[in-house]
């Protein structure tokens, strides 16, 4: 093995050691963001949770016109609020466009067969995923016009930070919620049985 | 031949004879680690100015806090078992037949509340002697990184005993994340681990609670303090006591830390220990304040509490975000309220630091931004209706209008001289 001496030949090249630093750098990072995605991916929904989100069947011959399923149906761990609306209820409805926030439901979060005045596939069941689209408290059923002042059409009051909705599950002006209530994907796979969490296009 | 220090006085010289057994063990370890060098330049030899006042203990009582919620939130896992099941539970297991667990439970709930009073004391007194401007900026920002860190390891908490308000005020916290335009709700289902908050995310909380955050709570404390070391303490004068030298390299009005402070925050720890014992024995929930009614039902994903309020430390935030009849503005409000801190050193355009010398104006600021962070806390406790709606809008404008102005007021009022040296009236 050769001596290496220090010599005038042994001229430091620092542009390839910067080039050699940066490189190392850069490789070096590129793999601490590979390494960090099974750490990232581990806070996602498990598999256990994620078939437990599975679809729910519901039956809706035990709820009379006006009245909402209770015990309140769960799905995902959410709350299901289905109300079977009578006649009179439709109603009420409608002539309040004006006081909404997202009358025809543009911003809101719903399938398309639920975008719609009624925010449902059929007039009668109004099925939505209980929850405050403000903070996720649940909303209370004020369902008499005139329950919450003399103009309350009916609909729904988050008791947390006052968000009001109509009997659509649509949301006043003057609520801290921008939004409507979600409607969930669901379908009658029979005429009397409502499945929350699946539509034509599938599970959700 | 005589030795003479630096000041001029003969040096003592080390006792005659073979050195007694404690001297050579104290030498052995030196010269394996610096530990009298380090007693030196931390405590004894570190001069601070000598006109700290009562201001001036909430450092120190902050630093004692987090020892007591270490060593009681050592404990409390002793006994807690995490699980949607079984945290209720084994908080009322440790309430009830843990002997003693009541009382270090209380110690470590009473305790996250003491370390926020004593933390928002700390940063009045920041704002009162300007204790953040240059070169004291990255002192203030570690501050800050403290206090959010706080702020998360507070929140994440309060999820622990799975009460009622636990679940619904970490199903509130956790929903700000969807109001992120477009990543929003697949955030919120990342940080839940689930399809709403569930056994993942409490687990995943209890993780953070007890290993992640105190772990870079410390490390951001220890920052903070060697940032500390580096530029020194400010003052109630908010002027330099490194620029006046004695003769022997000492700040004229400075102390070393050690006896003098280490000694006088004895008398605060004395002072603070009784008033937390008081709450701790006789009044540990303080009417709802440090530990909400709601929180002892357990948690009911079908039932929310009739009115929702996170702890008194949060409330002011909790306010602005519930004034805003918009919820992404709120959001982004709530976030600035608090981020907003991290820009005082640069929005105080003053040729002073100290209030003792500011002007009118900034003086007026001050105690109108306390008083919003008083009232803002009170509102943010009550139901989010009628005038307590208003008045939350009110003083939520005072409480921006302080940051906003704040470049102007400081430099345009009228400011009184500032003496030489610090005021310092011996006792």
């Amino acid at each position: 093995m050769a001596e290496h001496a220090i010599g005038a030949d042994d001229e430091i090249d620092l542009s390839r050691r910067k080039f050699l630093t940066r490189a190392t750098i850069a490789t070096g990072a590129i793999g601490a963001v590979f390494t960090a995605v099974p750490f990232v991916e581990s806070w996602s929904p498990s598999e256990r949770a994620r078939a437990q989100g599975a679809p729910v069947d519901i039956d809706l011959t035990k709820v009379e016109p006006g009245q909402m399923i209770a015990p309140i149906p769960v799905w995902r761990k959410s709350p299901i609020y289905v109300v079977h609306r009578g006649p009179e209820m439709i109603k009420r409805i409608a002539g309040h466009d004006d006081q909404l926030k997202d009358p025809h439901s543009e911003q809101s979060d719903q399938p398309a067969y639920a975008k719609n005045p009624l925010r449902s596939r059929t007039p009668e069941f109004l099925v939505l995923v209980g929850t405050c689209t403000h903070l996720g408290c649940l909303p209370k059923q004020r369902f008499a016009a005139g329950e919450l002042y003399p103009s309350w059409p009916g609909g729904f009051f988050c008791p947390c930070h006052g968000s009001r909705f109509d009997l659509a599950g649509r949301v006043f002006q003057g609520s801290p919620a921008s939004i409507n209530l979600r409607v969930p994907p669901y379908s009658f796979p029979t005429e009397r049985t409502l499945r929350v969490g699946a539509d034509e296009k599938g599970a959700a | 031949m005589a030795i003479k220090t630096a000041s001029g006085a003969p040096a003592q010289l080390p006792p005659a004879g073979r050195p007694s057994a404690g001297q050579r063990l104290w030498a052995w370890l030196n010269r394996r680690m610096p530990i009298q060098g380090f007693i030196e330049d931390q405590l004894t030899g570190y001069y601070a100015p000598k006109n700290f006042n009562v201001w001036y203990f909430f450092g120190s009582l902050a630093l004692l806090v987090l020892v007591v919620q270490l060593l009681t939130g050592i404990f409390l896992t002793m006994f807690y078992k995490v699980g949607e099941t079984s945290s209720f539970d084994s908080v009322e297991y440790i309430m009830r037949e843990v002997s003693f667990g009541w009382l270090i439970r209380y110690l470590h709930s009473t305790g996250a509340s003491a370390f926020f009073i004593v933390v928002y004391l700390h940063m009045f007194r920041a704002f009162l002697y300007g204790s953040y401007r240059a070169p004291r900026e990255l002192l203030w920002l570690l501050g800050m990184a403290v206090y959010l860190a706080l702020m998360a390891e507070a929140f994440m908490g309060y999820v622990l005993p799975w009460g009622n308000m636990s679940f619904w005020g970490a199903q509130v916290i956790v929903n700000l994340f969807s109001t992120i335009p477009g990543i929003g709700p697949a955030l919120v289902e990342w940080i839940r681990g689930d399809y709403a908050i569930a056994d993942a995310t409490l687990n995943r909380f209890f993780s953070l609670h007890v290993v992640a955050i105190p772990l870079a709570l410390l490390l951001l404390v220890a920052l903070h303090l060697v940032a500390l070391r580096q530029t020194g303490s400010n003052n109630p004068d908010g002027i330099e006591i490194k620029d006046r030298l004695g003769p022997n390299g000492r700040p004229l009005d400075g102390i070393p830390f050690h006896p003098y402070y280490t000694v006088k925050d004895i008398v605060g720890v004395g002072v603070f220990f009784v008033l937390f014992a008081i709450v701790v024995f006789f009044v540990p929930t303080l009417g709802g304040l440090f530990l909400e009614a709601p929180n002892f039902e357990p948690a009911n994903p079908l039932s929310t509490p009739e009115h929702i309020a996170p702890v008194w430390y949060f409330t002011p935030y909790y306010a602005i975000l519930r004034a805003v009849p918009d919820q992404r503005l709120g959001a982004l409000l709530m976030l600035i309220a608090v981020m907003v801190f991290l820009f005082v050193p640069w929005l105080d355009r003053s040729p002073v630091k100290s209030m003792r010398y500011k002007g009118y104006w900034s003086r007026l600021w001050l105690t109108l931004f306390a008083i919003s962070f008083i009232a803002l806390g009170y509102l943010g406790l009550q139901p989010a209706e009628g005038l307590y709606v208003v008045l939350a809008r009110i003083f939520a404008v005072i409480y921006f209008l302080f940051f906003i102005l704040m470049p102007f007021y400081t430099r345009f009022e009228s400011v009184r001289p500032v003496p030489e040296r610090v005021t310092y009236h011996a006792h």
